[in-house]
This record gives C-alpha cells, sequence and structure tokens, in this order.
C-alpha cells in the first residue's frame, strides 16, 4: 500500500511510542536484576540504574542457602506439577463425560456448573467451608478447591464435542469403554488444548499467595509468593534471613557479606528466583496462550 | 465420571452460597451454622452505619472508575497501534514484552512497584531527581495523594499487553475491502483507523464494557492488599472486598464481614443488569 508523508510520520510516531512501551515493561526486570547482582551497600549509595556498578553473587548465595526459602520455592513446585496435573485431569474428564450425548440429566449439570461463574459465597463462606473440611493447614487446601475449573471444563467440552462422532463409534464397536475412549483417543487429539490450559493452570498455581496466606500457618507449607509477600513487607524477616544464612554460610567471608548485604538487595535477589520459572517456561508456551485466550473468551 | 466433579462444586461453591445466610445470623464458630441466632439484618445496618462506610465506598467506587477510564482504554489503544505496524518482527517483539507482565504474581509485581518508587535509590526518583524535578527523593508509597495514581497505573503495566490481544483478533476479523477501497478514495491511515477499525471493533469493546462496568465494585484485591497494607495508606486504599478480608479473616467477625460482601454482590448483579440494560438500547447486549 501507498504511504502518503502523514502516514509516515504515524508510522515513526507509533514506533517511537511502541519503544517507550516496551523499555517501561521491561525496565522493573532488569532493574531488579542488576540491583539483585549488586552488592547491598553499593546500590544503596544511589546511582545504579542500567548496570551492575560492584558485581557480586552474593546475594544469590545467601538466597540459595536459605533453606526456608528453598523449601518454599519445593512447595511451590510441588504445588504446581501436583496441581496441575490433577486440575487439568479432574476438568477434563469432567468434560468428557459433559460432552457425550445421552448423558441423563446433562442440561442441569450445565446449569448447575454455569450458576458457579455467576454467583459466589464469597469469601468468609468459603473460607469457613475449608476450615470446617479440616484443611487449615494442609497441603491439599491448596489443590482441592481448584479441581474442577467450570471455565475450562466449558472449554474442553467444546472442543471435544468438535471432534468427529465416528472416532467414538468405532472404538465402541471395537470394544472399548468410555475410560479408554477418553484415555487412548480424546486426550491425545487434544494436545494444544491441555498444553494451553495446562499452562494458565500452572501459572495460577505458581503466582498464587493468597490462598497459603489465609489457609496455612505451618512454615513447611508455604509456597514461595506468599514467603515473598512476608519478606517484601517486614524488614525484620530479611534481616533474620541475613542472619540464618549467615550462620550456615561458612564458605562466605564474613566481613563481605557484613558489607554488601542490604534488604533490598536480598529482595530482589528473591524476586528474580520466585519469577525464574516463569520466564523461562515463557518462550517456549508463549505461541499457545494467544490461542488459549482467544478460545477462552471470542468463542467462550 | 460426573457425579465426582459435582460434588466437588457443590461442596466448594453451593456451600458457601448457602452459607451466605451467616450474614444474617450472629454466627458463633462453637455453635455452629444451625446453631447460632437470627439477627435479620443487622450486619448490614451496621455495616451501613460504620464510621469507615463511606471511606469504603469511595475508594472502592473511584479506585474502579479510575480504573476503568484508564485501563479500559489502555488496550485498545495499543491494538490499534500495533494494527500499523509493517514489521512483523517489531510487532512480535513488542507483543511477547508486552504480555510478559501478565504471568507475574501480584506479588512481584508489587515488589517491582515497591523497588522502583523507594527513596532508597529508586528508579523514579533518581529520574526526577535528574530531571531537576524534585530535590529530595519522594517517598511515593506512603503518600496517600499518589497512591491511585500507583494502583491504576501498576495494574495498566499488568495487563495491558494481555487484554490487546482480543481486540488484535477483532481488528484481524475486519473485512480488508473497506480498507483497499478507502485506500482508492485517498484516505490517510489515521483516518482508516478512525473511520473503519474502531467503528468495525465497536461490538467487541462493547461486550467487554459492560462486563467492566458490571464488575465496577471489584476494584481489585491483590494489588489494593500488597501496597496498600500500609496504615497510613488505609484511608485511600481500603475497599469493599480488602475490608471484608480484614474484618472477616483477620478479626473473625464472621457474619458481619459476609454481610458486607453480600452487600457488595447485590450490587454489582444491579450494575451488571443496568449496564445491559443499557447496552441493548445502543444495539448489542450480553443476553
Amino acid at each position: 500500500m501507498h504511504l502518503s508523508s502523514g502516514d509516515r510520520v504515524l508510522q515513526f510516531c507509533i514506533y517511537i511510542v511502541l519503544v517507550i512501551l516496551a523499555f517501561v515493561t521491561l525496565y522493573p526486570f532488569w532493574n531488579s536484576l542488576i540491583i539483585s547482582l549488586n552488592s547491598g551497600t553499593d546500590t544503596s549509595l544511589g546511582g545504579v540504574t542500567f548496570w551492575p556498578r560492584d558485581f557480586t553473587m552474593i546475594n544469590y548465595k545467601i538466597v540459595f542457602r536459605d533453606e526456608r526459602l528453598l523449601h518454599a520455592f519445593l512447595v511451590s513446585v510441588l504445588r504446581t506439577v501436583i496441581g496441575t496435573f490433577l486440575a487439568i485431569f479432574c476438568t477434563s474428564i469432567f468434560a468428557y463425560a459433559m460432552s457425550r450425548r445421552g448423558v441423563a440429566g446433562k442440561k442441569f449439570y450445565m446449569i448447575f456448573c454455569i450458576i458457579t461463574m455467576y454467583f459466589s459465597g464469597g469469601l468468609i463462606p468459603f473460607f469457613l467451608v475449608c476450615r470446617a473440611l479440616g484443611m487449615m493447614d494442609s497441603f491439599w487446601v491448596m489443590i482441592i478447591p481448584g479441581l474442577i475449573s467450570v471455565w475450562n471444563m466449558i472449554i474442553f467440552r467444546t472442543f471435544f464435542m468438535e471432534l468427529p462422532e465416528g472416532l467414538e463409534e468405532s472404538a465402541k464397536i471395537d470394544g472399548a469403554n468410555h475410560f479408554s475412549i477418553y484415555f487412548r483417543i480424546f486426550l491425545p487429539l487434544s494436545g494444544p488444548v491441555v498444553a494451553t490450559l495446562s499452562l494458565f493452570t500452572a501459572v495460577g498455581h505458581w503466582n498464587d499467595w493468597f490462598t497459603a496466606t489465609i489457609f496455612i500457618n505451618n512454615p513447611d507449607l508455604i509456597p514461595i509468593q506468599t514467603l515473598l509477600n512476608q519478606i517484601l513487607n517486614s524488614n525484620i524477616v530479611s534481616e533474620q534471613l541475613a542472619q540464618a544464612s549467615g550462620g550456615n554460610a561458612s564458605a562466605l567471608d564474613a566481613l563481605d557479606r557484613l558489607k554488601s548485604v542490604t534488604t533490598k538487595s536480598l529482595s530482589s535477589a528473591t524476586m528474580m528466583v520466585a519469577t525464574l520459572p516463569i520466564i523461562l517456561v515463557y518462550p517456549f508456551v508463549q505461541k499457545y496462550f494467544v490461542k488459549g485466550v482467544l478460545v477462552g473468551s471470542l468463542k467462550g | 465420571m460426573i457425579i465426582p466433579s459435582i460434588v466437588l462444586i457443590f461442596i466448594f461453591s453451593y456451600i458457601p452460597m448457602y452459607g451466605v445466610l451467616m450474614a444474617f445470623q450472629d454466627y458463633n464458630m462453637f455453635e455452629g451454622f444451625w446453631a447460632s441466632p437470627w439477627v435479620g439484618f443487622k450486619h448490614f445496618r451496621m455495616f451501613v452505619e460504620a464510621p469507615e462506610f463511606w471511606q469504603i465506598m469511595r475508594n472502592t467506587i473511584m479506585i474502579s472508575l479510575l480504573k476503568l477510564f484508564f485501563g479500559f482504554p489502555a488496550p485498545i489503544v495499543l491494538a490499534l497501534l500495533l494494527n500499523e505496524i509493517r514489521s512483523m518482527v517489531f510487532k512480535r517483539i513488542v507483543q511477547t514484552v508486552s504480555y510478559l507482565p501478565h504471568f507475574l504474581s501480584w506479588v512481584i509485581v508489587a515488589g517491582f512497584a515497591m523497588s522502583m518508587l523507594s527513596t532508597d535509590n529508586g528508579s523514579i526518583n533518581i529520574l526526577l531527581q535528574q530531571l531537576h524535578l524534585i530535590k529530595e527523593p519522594i517517598n511515593f508509597l506512603s503518600m496517600p495523594e499518589y497512591f491511585w495514581t500507583i494502583i491504576v497505573t501498576t495494574g495498566i503495566w499488568k495487563d495491558i499487553g494481555f487484554a490487546t490481544i482480543v481486540y488484535l483478533a477483532a481488528i484481524a476479523g475486519v473485512d480488508p475491502h473497506l480498507y483497499e477501497s478507502a485506500s482508492i478514495d485517498g484516505a490517510s491511515r489515521f483516518r482508516m483507523m478512525i473511520l473503519i477499525t474502531i467503528p468495525c471493533i465497536m461490538p467487541v469493546v462493547i461486550i467487554f464494557l459492560i462486563l467492566a462496568v458490571g464488575g465496577i465494585l471489584n476494584a481489585g484485591f491483590d494489588d489494593l492488599l500488597l501496597l496498600g497494607s500500609n496504615p497510613i495508606l488505609r484511608d485511600v486504599s481500603d475497599v469493599i472486598d480488602t475490608y471484608v478480608y480484614r474484618v472477616g479473616i483477620l478479626s473473625n467477625r464472621y457474619s458481619y464481614a459476609t454481610a458486607a460482601g453480600l452487600f457488595k454482590a447485590v450490587i454489582s448483579v444491579g450494575l451488571l443488569v443496568l449496564a445491559n440494560r443499557i447496552a441493548r438500547r445502543m444495539g448489542s447486549s450480553l443476553w
């Protein structure tokens, strides 16, 4: 298409605006990264904006020596893996059943599910129900209430219903029951949907800090985001963190540690560690989720 | 295959819905739901008459309105800008970058905001000092007058790219013939944007606007709780949801907090119906 000079000026302005936008989006990451790689005392002198001035790995050494943090990281990993696997399994098998024809009461079940998307009891009754079920301070409180997502069920169901009917028919003639049809035919065919929804579920699990905040007091079960929130919100905790890790960090030069670690540098390093899994996974799954969002919003 | 899921939904969605009735009770932990005395609208009256009620309502409505006013058009503008980009590589890079914050937890985003705004070598303060706009670093996160700006900005930062996806898809669905005939008539790119692209994506925009208006009392939760937990900020940061959390979970006043939550839910449904009615007059609606 031909571009007039006015169009060219417009294009140029748009490029500038978008470059600024991309910069503004990325800069907070970069800033935290370089602060985590700079010695804390040097950072507090000011002027560390684009490059680490006094490069050091000591913040990460301390973070990776802190057992509480490593433990929280492990809790998050376990929770994400188990929670995502079980949620996708339960939701998709439910969706499979709901996509079959001739299931008694299917319409009732559908309405039953959809109502929950518009009405909810709110935080307090939900909290009391979970507590009444004895799920305070239990790992499963982070998994079980989220097993069935009605939204994801509908997406799965739409996908299953679009698969050709002949698949199910022929498998039935070969003597397959519903479970083997689901496991051997439907699940393998729905790779992209499973990938997209798993991604969203996993990110949700990894990022959730609130569930553990209200349900969990046992420090052994705190996931990393919740712990990070506690660290960011209280200087005392991070000082303890520095001291606690100082106790078993014999390899580190004590004087060096005293000089170079601050709350800010340590919490930056912790934030980077908590973000790391997402940054690592992001490039591989990026192409899937655009499709996922569109399935969820336009066709939903 | 259906029953276990239905049971789960029943336990975690329907029992809490039924539990809402305790807003009309003096719920007592030891007597339980069944034995607690019924007290009618007592807790609702207490909530409406509470000294902090007007402040909470003002914060809830103002924060949502500000988010709607600035946050709602932002992804539409970004989608329009991206649509003008010819270089696919550049477009893809900008898009990829702009989605990224959506996948971070609010804890991290709040951490970034605290770090950028801190007086201890925060980048914003450094920038403002180098531009000679301020002399001393400003402690943004403990000054109520900046709080709403910070909340709206971090919200846009986090979700602008992700919300753009839908609008870009809508723009991609516009009939290319319209652009061809417009360019034969000598329309500039800018006029095409105004006269073709924007009218064509209006139905999608209106649907999302209805949803946004229906959620007008959802001022946000994570962001307000994480960035506004400082008691100095409570006058501007406390909304219904954070209030429910504070009096309910932290102070164990279950019935009262449930009443406050229910109050919000009822108004929200009313607003959604109202918004949809207005939209139907304009020719598109949700149902």
